[in-house]
């Protein structure tokens, strides 16, 4: 186990630099997760970490060393990739003792420690079968164990749940979860999927074309992005978003292109007439007097909740509501926003306000 | 698209024809569509096969028909020292020529799976022996193993490594290794451009992995690629085998299995004395006799290297 430190990390292919400076600092025993769209370079940066990728500028330490010119091997780290990557030619068994086995690792050793690792991840009846006899649930978790028994100092996932079908990926989310409470070995995970990324990560990490748009809890990421990609990425269904004005006369708002004012709590000063982007999350719109008329155009129903689709402002808002609630397409709504949980966004920077 | 359905007859109408009623019927299709290939293969391949074997037994001439005359043939082979001068020929032809080519072809693949600058171009070179005809490339080389006119010895007379010329294709041995290297030269495209196809359906995240397992790269050749690549180097190699143990035209060109028979292949003695030396019969049952070598190293590559168990999924 150990500390990774990213600093200034940089890399270019050619002349197209993708990563422009990424400084993480990862402690003892976390779980981060690196998130954000495809292209965003996150996957690159775990391959840095992993030395599958040479660094351009900046620094990785693993344990307080340097590993920029160290290679693979010798970094003491496991990676876990997305199509798996186990060896087709060898058993289960002989899948996750192979690094052993090049290590010359005394056999009591490499079976116990095979052995263990079976048994955790419920790999134990299937030691003797080939990947091909698996189903796609039991390669992921081979592939983990694979991880586990090199007992490495960092634990690196790089999309590992997108090859799973809906209902295997939030068991093995789960599963993944547990393991890390129970190994504590630090952990870097990539993902494009902020589901995973929130209900996982002790430390969340959005990147965006090759920049790091934000870094914290995940709650702290929900409850107070930074910016409107923040806002935008994290949560779904995802946050709506109204363009306007602020307008601060006796009552704080912000006037929507449209011309319907939107209901603001309070609020700084200085804001009056600048272009902002009105953010509240589905959740936060009830349906109740006093609100903003919203004509109906889809009702989604998933049974503990209603997600209602709807024109507010000329522009499409989606709602989730907990009560179920008898409305139908056409219909005019009135949709009230929580105005303590508004998000305010300057139009021109994208950032917080 | 209703008038459509309409239109196929699902069940035979009740009064339809003769014709109509065997044009529907499954089995029969089937047969008259084979027909075509069935015809081609009898024609082209099952014929000649079986009149070539037929020819074995009998003691036909050019110019007279034969009579069944049984094993006659091949107990008469028997005691032909000549013909078992061409059975050791071929053999050793065959395993010589078929390790280079294997080892030669297998580093090649490995050099042309790296990256490098003008990729294809170089994978294109490397098919040019294997699409020259053979005629061609043979008649080159007996014009570089030329007694006096050979540039292997000319350079290496320059050089002063050797004061005289190499009498390549008249000495015995010199003879043997001579066309075998010409075989390897012209086989080994086959080889390199196949196995590095196979290499390349190696997927690299387990190179990746077995990097981050700590492989040494000769690690990684051992316990990745040649496991995973064995079922194509044993396609590979049996065709190259088949085709080095059939050889005849590069010999044929060469020295047409000369000196004193030293590099008489059975298929070059076959053809030599049935149709030079109009024994049709004894001819056919030299090729006759290969057969049974051809069909061992068949079921050797197949229950051998062929099956592996790791690529049979679902069961057990």
């Amino acid at each position: 186990m150990a500390s990774v430190a990213i600093r200034d990390v940089r890399k270019a292919f050619g002349q197209v630099e993708i990563i422009h400076g990424v400084s993480i600092d990862i402690e003892d025993g976390e779980f981060v997760i690196l998130v954000g769209p495809s292209g965003c370079g996150k996957s690159t940066l775990l391959r840095m970490i992993a030395g599958l990728e040479s660094i351009t500028g900046g620094e990785i330490c693993i344990a307080d060393r340097v590993v920029n010119q160290v290679p693979p091997k010798e970094r003491d780290i496991a990676m876990v990739f997305q199509n798996y990557a186990l060896y087709p030619h060898m058993t289960v068994g002989e899948n996750m003792a192979f690094s052993m086995k090049l290590r010359k690792a005394p056999r009591a050793d490499m079976e116990a420690r095979v052995t263990r690792a079976a048994e955790i991840l419920g790999l134990t009846p299937y030691l003797d079968r080939y990947p091909r006899q698996l189903s796609g649930g039991q390669r992921q978790r081979v592939a983990m164990g694979r991880a586990i028994v090199r007992d490495p100092q960092v634990f690196l996932f790089d999309e590992p749940l997108s090859n799973l079908d809906a209902k295997l990926r939030v068991q093995m989310r789960t599963e993944i979860k547990e393991l890390h409470q129970r190994l504590k070995t630090t952990t870097i995970y990539v993902t494009h999927d902020q589901i995973e990324a929130m209900t996982m990560a002790d430390k969340i990490v959005v990147m965006h074309d090759g920049i790091i748009e934000q870094m914290g809890a995940p709650l702290d990421l929900y409850d107070r992005p930074d910016n409107l990609f923040v806002a935008g990425f994290i949560g779904s269904p995802a946050m709506n978003f109204i363009k306007g004005r602020a307008a601060v006369n006796g009552h704080a708002s912000v006037m929507s292109d449209t011309g319907i004012e939107l209901p603001l709590g309070a609020v700084s000063g200085g804001l009056d007439g600048r272009p902002v982007v009105y953010g509240i999350r589905p959740e936060n719109l009830t349906i109740a007097e006093g609100g903003l008329p919203a004509e109906v155009v889809v009702v989604e129903p998933t049974g503990s909740e209603t997600q209602v689709f709807a024109k507010l402002a000329g522009q499409e808002v989606v709602a989730v509501l907990r009560e179920r609630v008898n409305i139908g397409p056409g219909d005019i709504i009135p949709l009230k926003p929580d105005t303590s949980l508004v998000h305010l966004f300057d139009a021109g920077t994208g950032q917080r306000i | 698209m209703a008038v459509d359905a309409d239109r196929i007859p699902r069940v035979a109408p009740a009064p339809a024809g003769l014709l109509e009623k065997v044009m529907s019927n499954r089995h029969f299709l089937g047969l008259l569509f084979m027909l075509p290939a069935a015809a081609l293969l009898l024609l082209f391949l099952t014929y000649p096969l079986g009149l070539g074997v037929w020819l074995g037994f009998t003691d036909t001439r050019i110019g007279r028909d034969g009579v069944f005359i049984g094993l006659e043939n091949f107990e008469y082979l028997l005691d032909d020292t000549v013909f078992w001068l061409s059975v050791f020929n071929t053999i050793l032809y065959t395993v010589v020529a078929s390790i280079l080519k294997f080892g030669l072809g297998l580093w090649l693949a490995l050099l042309l799976n790296q990256h490098m600058p003008c990729k294809a171009f170089f994978r294109a070179i490397v098919l040019l022996p294997w699409v020259v005809p053979t005629v061609l490339s043979a008649i080159a080389f007996w014009w570089i193993f030329d007694a006096q006119f050979s540039i292997l010895s000319w350079a290496l007379r320059e050089m002063g490594l050797i004061d005289a010329n190499i009498n390549f294709l008249g000495d015995k041995w010199n003879a043997r290794w001579s066309v075998i290297a010409a075989n390897v030269w012209r086989g080994i495209p086959f080889v390199a451009i196949s196995l590095l196809a196979g290499l390349q359906t190696i997927p690299q995240s387990l190179y990746e992995a077995a990097t981050l397992d700590g492989t040494t790269p000769w690690q990684r050749f051992r316990y990745i690629t040649l496991p995973l690549l064995t079922p194509i180097i044993a396609v590979v190699m049996t065709f190259s085998v088949l085709f080095t143990f059939t050889d005849f035209q590069l010999i044929y060109v060469l020295t047409r299995g000369g000196p004193i028979n030293a590099t008489h292949l059975m298929a070059t003695l076959s053809f030599q004395r049935a149709i030079p030396g109009g024994f049709l019969g004894e001819g056919a049952a030299i090729a006759t006799a290969m057969i049974p070598f051809l069909l061992s190293a068949i079921l050797f590559s197949y229950f051998g290297l062929q099956r592996r168990r790791w690529q049979h999924g679902g069961q057990d």
